[in-house]
């Protein structure tokens, strides 16, 4: 280990990654600035027309005074930090694929206001919020478990391991929204590939980052930390199963799982794990957070069902997102409508049970 | 504290004006396309917040004239009351309407099976009693049952915050908060009723009591 730090010092060995970008710097010298007027920001929330990510979180920050209170950086300073941040960068070289092609996208806005990430807070509109601080780069994964070998991979290695490509993909929520939406990034089982994993692997788990420094959602017990997801051997390698690194061409914005997340689009979006920074390919089948959460409302495979209903939310329709105030519902479709690709994985299980 | 009867009606007057400064926001919201990725969702929320506000502070008018002695504001509490009969009129409305485009074989099977909805429903349900008998005829011609009736809105209050609970998926945070306005104003009833009917009874003998007596 001292040797390698030793190694760093050199100027020449510094990994590009681990340059601070011009945008973070400055960043933090902002919040800085900021955070000493935040609360006077948030007061500003009630009639705001500009603040769209504040304005989302329904009957949380803007209708429950306790909470607006309890909020140290007024979400109007965060959003401004946010955009001063600029994490929107073009990715060069992707190919465009047949995937959703003809689909009607969701808007950049709402996929990037509207997120479930706890790590980041549980409203919807928090992870756009509360994202600013989280650092997308360096970053490295670090492979375990049933392999030939236990390595690491940077971020930029990774994203040579394949060719990317764009897939635009339709995500249903298990809480009964939709969206359609262009992501960037890599077959996951040329991944699997490279991690080389042995006979023994029989499922592969996915660890996000819990870091509570940039992540203040994890500062509160809500989920049993890490996030944790899983797949089995033959989901990973599904040629549908991404490793997304972007979103309408450019590099994944912080709230939705930047660096690097997961996309199975026949599953709840809940199965795909964000920010992963550990993937190891075991034996059993992992625990995942959900089902440790709600062992009845979440399965291991969360695989989109019309049939089989969720105690909370009907899972026959759905309600996409972009439709407004009129636009009603839609019927759900099995497998989310990938069940060409998909449905021959499930022969023979009982999907009831195995929910 | 007395207060002048011109003086109800501009406080009524106001609290109209307050009441409805909840729907301003939502059309001011929605005009300007700024109820979020979700906006049904978003004013189902909003809607069924401010149900349980109203129902809130319907509920604490009698505490504070227990608390404090001051008798006027009970005066408020049934257009208080109706207020979040008009929230959750709204809160339904949106559910029937823009949620479910009025599927009402969706709707039934909503309800049916998903346990937040059914006391969310029920709770409803309950309100439209306590609505349709709020005028002045009805309490008149209900006599004391009309008071019996209106004991309904325990049973909605507990409903209604049970619905916000189960509704949510981990984060409890915020239906505890009002679980908790809900627990200290019943408790502060319970409070003063325990105080009330004590001494009563220790004054009272005891049936045991009487007949230790008679043998003597």
């Amino acid at each position: 280990m001292i040797i390698l730090n030793q190694s760093k010092l050199n100027p020449s060995n510094i990994q590009p990654s681990e340059i601070t970008p011009r945008e973070v710097f400055d960043n933090r010298r902002y919040f800085l600035k900021a955070a000493g007027f935040g609360l006077a920001a948030g007061s500003a929330l009630l009639f705001s027309t500009k603040v769209r990510a504040a304005a989302a979180v329904s009957g949380g920050v803007t209708e429950g005074a306790g909470r607006l209170i309890g909020r140290a950086n007024g979400p109007v300073v965060a959003e401004k930090m946010a955009f001063k941040a600029g994490t929107r960068q073009k990715i060069s070289g992707y190919t465009k694929t047949a995937y959703g092609e003809g689909e009607k996208l969701s808007k950049y806005e709402d996929i990037t206001t509207y997120n479930n990430y706890y790590e980041f807070g549980t409203g919807k509109a928090d992870p756009a919020v509360q994202a600013t601080l989280f650092r997308p780069r360096p970053w490295t994964i670090s492979i375990e478990g049933a392999v030939k070998k236990a390595k690491t991979i940077s971020i930029e290695d990774l994203l040579k391991l394949a060719p990317l490509e764009e897939r635009i993909y339709r995500m249903r929520c298990v809480e009964g929204w939709s969206m359609v939406i262009p992501w960037v990034g890599l077959p996951l089982a040329s991944f699997v590939k490279w991690a080389e994993p042995t006979g023994n692997a029989k499922y592969v788990e996915f660890i996000s980052a819990n870091d509570s420094l940039s992540m203040p959602g994890v500062r509160s017990p809500v989920l049993d930390w890490p996030y944790t997801e899983g797949l089995r051997m033959d989901e990973a390698t599904n040629p549908l199963t991404l490793l997304a690194v972007g979103l309408y061409g450019e590099y994944l914005p912080n709230q939705n799982g930047a660096p690097v997340r997961l996309v199975m689009p026949w599953k709840y979006g809940f199965k795909g794990g964000k920010a992963i920074v550990k993937i190891r390919f075991v034996e059993k089948m992992p625990l995942t957070t959900w089902v440790k959460a709600g062992p009845s409302e979440y399965g291991f495979y969360a695989n989109v069902n019309p049939n089989v209903d969720h105690p909370r939310w009907t899972q026959s329709s759905e309600k996409p997102i972009g439709g407004g105030l009129f636009g009603g519902r839609i019927k759900t479709k099995m497998f989310n409508g990938y069940s060409e690709q998909v449905a021959q994985m499930y022969a023979g299980l009982d999907l009831t049970k195995n929910f | 504290m007395a207060i002048k009867k011109q003086h109800i009606v501009f406080i009524k007057a106001a609290i109209w004006l307050l009441a409805l400064l909840p729907l301003a926001r939502l059309v001011w919201l929605g005009t300007h396309d700024d109820l979020s990725a979700n906006p049904v969702e978003f004013v189902e929320r909003s809607t069924g917040t401010w149900t349980l506000v109203f129902l809130l502070i319907t509920l604490s008018m009698t505490p504070i004239r227990l608390l404090t002695g001051i008798v006027w504001q009970v005066q408020l509490r049934r257009m208080l009351g109706l207020w979040m009969f008009f929230y959750v009129c709204l809160h339904i409305s949106t559910y029937v309407w823009l949620d479910y485009s009025f599927l009402w074989a969706d709707i039934v099977k909503d309800i049916i099976k998903h346990p937040y909805v059914i006391v969310g429903f029920s709770a409803f349900l309950l309100t439209i009693p306590l609505a349709a008998t709020s005028n002045s005829y009805m309490i008149k011609r209900l006599k004391t049952n009309w008071k019996k009736l209106h004991q309904l809105v325990y049973v909605i209050a507990i409903l209604a915050i049970l619905h916000f609970w189960w509704l949510v998926k981990k984060d409890v945070t915020e239906p505890f908060y009002y679980a908790a306005v809900l627990f200290v104003l019943l408790g502060i009833r319970l409070y003063y009723r325990y105080l009330h009917t004590k001494p009563a009874i220790k004054m009272r003998p005891t049936n045991a009591e009487m007949q230790t007596h008679q043998a003597k």
